[in-house]
């Protein structure tokens, strides 16, 4: 855990000061369609430097859609996405990556054609030389900085329990394991915002246990965290923030303790009276 | 960790020792020849492998690359008196150029456009070789010169042998470099998802390209080489069956593995001159070992025998 303790001095910071952050992320009148259905209509947030800002909703709300045209993976039909100060709506996914910016998915995007160890070591892309001469033949400045992260990848392993998977192919690790080395190839690009789309799904209680401790470490090393989770207990557990939607326009946003008492969040999850 | 490093220079050390002392059993110049054809082929292949087996793309139009190289070195030599150096050289730079102008706007678009691209390179070049007779011969093909460097003639097969082999070596080496670097892992990333790639900054069009155009290049100057030692050089080495003949290699050897690649064209060079029964069926034969492959050891002759060695090494 050195290392995500270690990345920024900030952490510290009492939760009821972190709510004062400046936004890191505005989402304003967003919107997208596919073929004349609204997936997302008209939505508009903040989310604070430093926070754990979940978004909840039932199956259908658009969460994952928000995910995709957050990190540029689905381009709006409307609305803008402001990160840090600038205004990256619609950029390629690698752009907004070099900004600050890493997801996990919700059905798992590990490449399988690697081992463990080089997923991670993926992830830190943006900081080694990647030029094509360099590589070809072994640049001694490539390879010392490749042995740096080389190490680097196999501590963000240890960072989130996976040790004994570090000389392991991707394809022999079980589900639970894989949902952790997502985890670990975003934070090795280092990213300012980090969105955790479903960290928790199919997991047994103690493996949920386990990604609930490590999101927080994340969150207090300074990294502001987006999750979606349909794991409840665990939402209401360590979100400072929270946005309900559903059919994919904003129900209700506030502290856990709003959200949970929220009428509509409640029709929303257990079905309205007439 | 270790494991990788160890696995390259072990390699690379077998890989040397098999070239040097393969010429002891190499009694006449036919087997040399072969040897060499099987060379040239190799050279392509581990190219071809860095795009296929790596990265993920399908060219079914790099037979087209190496004829470019070939022709190019045949007509800048013998018509314009170049520098066989010189025509090499250009021949790569050309289909460089060529390849990222075409890789360029496809590779932006996902699935496998590529592969239809290249089929298209691969037709047009095949066509323009057979019909520009004043300056390719046409269908009959062209003689080309030997290769001349600093006053010396590479000429025969003992010498060819040895080009072959080192070029061979190289081309190798710089694979197994490649593939263990941030730009290696990040081709083998578009593979594996390219969306998990992008999320952490690769852009993958960019190196979608690069990796074509790299593999392009390399069968370019096989082919220039090839020119060079063959001394005739006809349409048919640039078709597209030469270039199914390249993929199957590559997928009978093993995709994502650069001694599966060396492996695959090795033996599929061979199995015409062992099986000459075959001689009118040779298409029928390459289009069942291919089928048969895909169904019975998806992953390639030299990755499924590693599959059974106990500490699973890869190769």
């Amino acid at each position: 855990m050195t290392m995500l303790t270690a990345q920024k001095p900030s952490s510290d910071a009492a939760p009821a000061a972190r709510r004062a952050g400046p936004p890191l992320l505005r989402v304003e009148n967003l919107s997208r369609e596919f073929g004349g259905v609204l997936a997302i209509g008209d939505l508009s947030f903040t989310v604070a430097a430093g926070d754990i800002h979940s978004i909840i909703g039932p199956n259908g709300a658009g969460k994952t859609t928000l995910f995709n045209l957050v990190t540029g993976v689905y381009k709006p039909s409307g609305g803008r996405v402001l990160f840090d100060g600038a205004d990256v709506s619609g950029q390629a996914p690698y752009k907004l990556a070099a900004r600050g910016m890493s997801r996990s998915f919700q059905n798992l995007q590990i490449f399988f054609n690697m081992t463990a160890l080089e997923n991670v070591m993926v992830g830190r892309h943006l900081h080694l030389d990647t030029r094509l001469l360099p590589a070809l033949f072994r640049f001694p400045s490539l390879v010392r900085k490749d042995s740096e992260a080389r190490d680097r990848a196999a501590q963000l392993m240890a960072d989130v329990g996976l040790s004994r998977y570090v000389g392991a192919d991707a394809d022999s690790m079980p589900y639970g394991a894989l949902k952790r080395l997502e985890i670990a190839r975003a934070l090795a690009s280092e990213p300012k915002m980090l969105l955790l789309d479903e960290p928790a799904a199919g997991l047994n209680a103690t493996e949920s246990r386990e990604i609930d401790a490590v999101i927080k470490k994340v969150a207090a090393s300074g990294v502001t965290i987006i999750l979606v989770e349909h794991d409840m207990k665990m939402v209401m557990g360590i979100s400072d923030h929270i946005t309900a939607l559903n059919h994919g326009r904003k129900l209700a946003e506030g502290t856990p303790a709003e959200v949970a008492a929220n009428p509509d969040v409640i029709a929303a999850y257990l079905g309205a009276a007439p | 960790m270790n494991r990788i490093l160890h696995g390259r220079l072990t390699g690379l050390a077998v890989l040397g020792a098999i070239i040097a002392v393969l010429p002891v059993f190499l009694t006449n110049n036919f087997y040399l020849d072969v040897a060499i054809l099987a060379g040239f082929n190799a050279v392509v292949c581990v190219g071809l492998n860095l795009l296929i087996g790596y990265a993920g793309q399908i060219s079914l139009g790099h037979a087209g690359f190496f004829g470019i190289g070939a022709y190019a070195s045949g007509v800048l030599v013998g018509v314009y008196g170049w520098p066989p150096i010189a025509a090499l050289l250009a021949g790569a730079v050309f289909v460089g150029v060529l390849a990222f102008a075409v890789a360029k706007p496809i590779l932006r678009l996902k699935g496998h456009y590529l592969a239809m691209a290249t089929l298209g390179i691969g037709i047009i070049v095949s066509i323009v070789l057979r019909t520009e007779s004043g300056l390719t011969g046409g269908p009959d093909g062209m003689m080309v010169e030997p290769f001349k460097i600093f006053g010396v003639e590479l000429y025969g097969e003992k010498i060819w042998y040895w080009v072959v082999g080192v070029l061979l070596f190289v081309v190798v080496w710089l694979s197994l470099n490649l593939i263990d670097s941030p730009m290696g892992r990040a081709l083998r990333a578009v593979h594996g998802s390219e969306v998990a790639a992008e999320v952490v900054g690769v852009d993958t069009a960019r190196f979608k390209v690069m990796v074509f155009v790299l593999s392009a290049v390399f069968a370019s100057v096989a082919g220039s080489l090839f020119a060079h030692y063959a001394g005739l050089i006809t349409p048919a080495k640039a078709d597209f069956f030469k270039s199914i003949e390249l993929v199957t290699m590559v997928v009978f050897g093993g995709m994502a593995s650069t001694f599966g690649a060396v492996v695959g064209a090795v033996v599929l060079t061979l199995l015409p001159q062992a099986l000459t029964v075959f001689q009118d069926y040779q298409q029928i034969v390459l289009g069942a070992i291919l089928m048969a492959t895909m169904v019975f050891m998806p992953k390639g002759l030299l990755p499924t025998l590693a599959g059974f060695l106990p500490s699973r090494r890869r190769a």
